[in-house]
């Protein structure tokens, strides 16, 4: 994402590009705000990040990292949410801004 | 409440009030974990409320009455567990849908179900609610945080929100008792109706495929049903069923790879289509006051250390504040001892009501303070929303060893006691982690513990110093709560890859806004756990306080004739340096009484087994009376060594009596290293009836207490012979 910043302007398009790539949640930095593109997985974990409505479209902000650096907490839909770097992995997402 | 709510009387006078209701009604309160759920239940039933699990299982089956309307009689109110959806596989998912479809005996399914749904948190809350709608009942929404989604910019149309649930939406605020009498008059207008289900629908061809599966027309029951069989996470048992449902799942998957998440996604889908109608979002704070507490809560620096703190704070006030009511009850005891010992004559009726009833009982309602004063903490910290801060700070060190973060805080309250330690396992979801923290709760050096390290420490160790200032005492007794710890890990670490295999547990937990703590719901809290402390460890306990009363009572010495004066002799020369004491003849025939009893010969039949761990039959009474509670091992020695029976005066003559000590063959019986092989003994043998009987209630089964008393005393009995040969061999004595 930082390589994306700091294309000169012209390769604009190609920004926009870099960030529409869906990456997972748990490479983004702290306190950036990114949409979710999708859940992978099939089990239990998927299903729950589902109901409790980390489903595609959704905005998620991450809050900060325990002091471990493990979990990490972000925010989705007006709620706070507690996730495992594992977890996170599989949540997918499109940088905003 | 319960005799009110099913005497029959009752139930005959509502008949003549009104022909229609027969019963009382039953309405089920669900909603999602943190929604203000457990409020509005307190509200609406005040504490008219019975606690207790649901059968086989250990999910809290919460029951309370509703007073409607004047005259009638209360409704029965179902507390379902907090919950964000009811499709897994979950127990307390399948408990809430049993609720729900009337599976649970003497509960019919309900009349109506209040959904209660969290304002801030709308879509997520809904959610659940798109499911309630499927069972066939009426649904009302109770809105609750109208104020605090105000404050965060949400302005909520709730004439909106209704139309298109078509359900009534009753804006509540449980602690100001605002919109109670709304809520009563919707639920006694609703009963009675059916339900509408829910609006949501798949693509074409999933419903085509669903329709298939239908079963009995078409209805909204039907289809939820041929739902949670299309997209739930088993089979049907039915096999022809099965194959259907698998070659319809199949064709679904060629379509779609993630088909099983259609539902899901559709159900959001309308959700947000509705809230986007419903909700008007203004300008929103750019933080909310839980982001601001959280800044310092869960900091990186600061985080832990205030929860250090914080747990320093717990500990220190159920150690210190709870002296006083347990010494209390303790004396209670006593004098009722000494008032029913006045009242009978001596006898064999007196000893079993005196030694064996109220003294037992006695031992275990004495832990009571303890525990009301951690579950008055434990409440506090989890309804303001820091345990799930706790969780989130601890889980990295808690992964280590296979464990959730949630394990955190019954392993530390495990360090005051045991019991209530592994009562609050029950925030552990996962069945199996939660079995492992309990398996290792009791290494945690209870309060229990301590008089046996003291008298131990007072009598071999005392007065000696380290480098001069650091007093040899205090740092065996921080060795022995560290050895605790180090075996706790080691069993945790070879439980979660043995016999409780499990993958690591997933953390996706919810960090609720903070809240000011509701004393009515603290209170009820404490209660509950106290009643079924009292109710279901007291039973148990009575049982082998009496059985162990019997064991060190029979076969009996008669009072009346002296003891045989060759073991009095053999007792007198063991003990010759023992002081005096004024009631001499009284202690001789205790100990005497002791020697000749079922728990004497069992300590003398033991003695070979325990020798290698440098204990003697003396000690080995004392172990034996300690598997019923660890701190018996001070009375039961003092009874052993003739030291009376006034505690209070005595501990100093114990320590003496301890020193002094010989076996038969006149060497002293008690070494430092005896005493260290006892102490090490005792931090790792499982030596709590209280303990036993709470691992029997919680897994339900006496397949894991059995399994405790065996792995702990295995691996007490080797730790001790390995500090006691060992330190031989390294010359110690």
């Amino acid at each position: 994402m930082e390589l994306a910043e700091n294309l000169p302007p012209f390769l604009g398009t190609i920004t926009e590009q870099i960030k529409s790539i869906p990456r997972s949640l748990d490479i983004l930095p702290i306190g950036a705000t990114a949409r979710v593109t999708g859940v992978s997985g099939s089990g239990a974990v998927a299903r729950r990040l589902l109901e409790m409505g980390v489903v595609p479209g959704a905005p998620v902000r991450i809050i900060k990292a325990a002091p471990l650096g493990d979990p990490i907490e972000v925010r989705v839909r007006g709620y706070h949410l507690a996730l495992r770097r594992t977890e996170a992995q599989t949540i997918m997402v499109s940088s905003e801004q | 409440m319960s005799s009110v709510l099913e005497s029959p009387s009752l139930k005959a006078s509502a008949k003549n009030v009104k022909p229609l209701q027969a019963r009382p009604l039953v309405i089920a309160l669900g909603g999602n974990p943190n929604a203000g759920k457990t409020t509005l239940f307190n509200a609406l039933t005040g504490l008219r409320q019975k606690v207790a699990n649901y059968p086989g299982v250990t999910v809290e089956r919460k029951e309370g009455a509703w007073s409607l309307n004047a005259g009638a009689p209360p409704a029965r109110l179902i507390d379902l567990p907090g919950l964000y959806s009811l499709d897994a596989a979950s127990i307390d998912e399948q408990i809430a849908r049993d609720v729900l479809t009337g599976k649970i005996p003497n509960l019919p399914a309900p009349d109506v179900i209040v959904a209660v749904v969290d304002a801030t948190n709308l879509e997520r809350n809904l959610y659940l609610v798109t499911q309630l709608l499927e069972y066939g009942r009426p649904v009302i929404i109770a809105l609750t945080m109208v104020d605090l989604a105000e404050k965060r910019g949400l302005e909520i149309d709730e004439k909106q929100l209704a139309e298109s649930f078509g359900v009534p939406v009753i804006p509540v605020t449980a602690h100001q008792r605002l919109g109670i009498d709304a809520l009563s008059s919707a639920v006694l207008k609703a009963a009675g109706g059916k339900g509408k289900g829910a609006g949501w629908r798949l693509s074409d061809s999933s419903e085509r495929e669903l329709m298939a599966l239908m079963e009995g027309g078409e209805d909204y029951v039907n289809r939820h049903a041929a739902l949670r069989e299309l997209y739930g996470e088993e089979l049907p048992s039915d096999e022809e069923r099965a194959r259907a449902v698998k070659s319809a799942r199949e064709r679904l998957a060629q379509a779609n790879a993630n088909w099983w998440q259609e539902p899901l996604l559709a159900r959001y889908d309308w959700i947000e289509n509705i809230s986007s109608k419903a909700v008007r979002k203004h300008a929103t704070p750019s933080m909310t006051t839980t982001e601001r507490i959280d800044y310092i809560l869960t900091h990186k620096f600061f985080g832990p250390l205030i929860l250090i703190a914080v747990m320093l704070l717990v500990f220190q006030t159920i150690f210190s504040w709870a002296t006083l009511p347990m010494d209390l009850i303790d004396k209670g005891f006593g004098r009722l001892g000494d008032a029913v010992g006045g009242m009978l004559a001596p006898g064999l009726l007196r000893d079993l009501l005196v030694d064996g009833i109220i003294a037992g009982v006695g031992g275990v309602v004495v832990f009571l303070p303890q525990i009301l004063l951690l579950f008055f903490f434990i409440a506090i910290l989890e309804d303001t929303g820091y345990m799930a801060r706790a969780a989130f700070l601890m889980d990295r060190l808690m992964r280590g060893v296979g464990l959730h973060g949630k394990a955190f805080m019954p392993l530390l309250s495990s360090f005051a006691c045991a019991i209530p330690g592994i009562m609050a396992t029950r925030t552990i979801e996962n069945p199996k982690d939660r079995i492992a923290t309990i398996m290792i709760a009791p290494f945690m050096s209870c309060s229990a513990r301590l008089p046996v390290y003291t008298l131990m420490i007072a009598a071999f160790f005392s007065g000696r110093k380290l480098f001069g200032f650091l007093s040899i005492g205090a740092l065996m007794i921080m060795a022995m709560y560290l050895l605790g710890i180090a075996v706790a890990i080691c069993v945790a670490w070879v439980l979660k890859r043995t016999i409780l295999k499990a993958p690591t547990p997933p953390l996706v937990l919810e960090l609720p806004p903070y809240r000011v703590p509701n004393f009515l719901t603290i209170l009820q809290m404490m209660l509950s756990r106290a009643m079924l402390f009292l109710k279901r460890a007291g039973t148990v306990i009575l049982a082998i306080s009496i059985i162990l009363w019997a064991l060190a009572t029979f076969p009996r010495i008669s009072p009346a004739s002296p003891a045989s004066p060759s073991s009095l002799s053999s007792q007198s020369s063991s003990q010759d340096s023992t002081d005096s004491q004024d009631s001499e003849s009284e202690t001789d025939l205790h100990g005497e009484q002791l020697r000749q009893s079922y728990a004497g010969r069992a300590g003398r039949l033991i003695e070979p087994v325990i020798k290698p761990l440098g204990f003697d039959w003396k000690m080995g009474v004392a172990l034996i009376s300690s598997f019923a509670a660890r701190e018996t091992l001070v009375s039961t020695l003092s009874v052993i060594y003739n030291v009376g029976n006034d505690e209070e005066s005595s501990s100093n003559s114990l320590v003496n009596a301890v020193r002094d000590a010989k076996k038969e063959d006149g060497t002293p019986a008690w070494t430092p290293l005896v005493a260290l092989s006892m102490m090490v003994f005792f931090v790792l043998a499982m030596q709590c009836m209280s303990t036993v009987a709470i691992v029997r209630r919680e897994t339900n089964s006496w397949r894991w207490p059995l399994f405790m008393i065996a792995y702990m005393t295995v691996l007490a009995y080797i730790a001790s012979f390995i500090t006691y040969q060992g330190g031989r061999l390294l010359g110690f004595s």
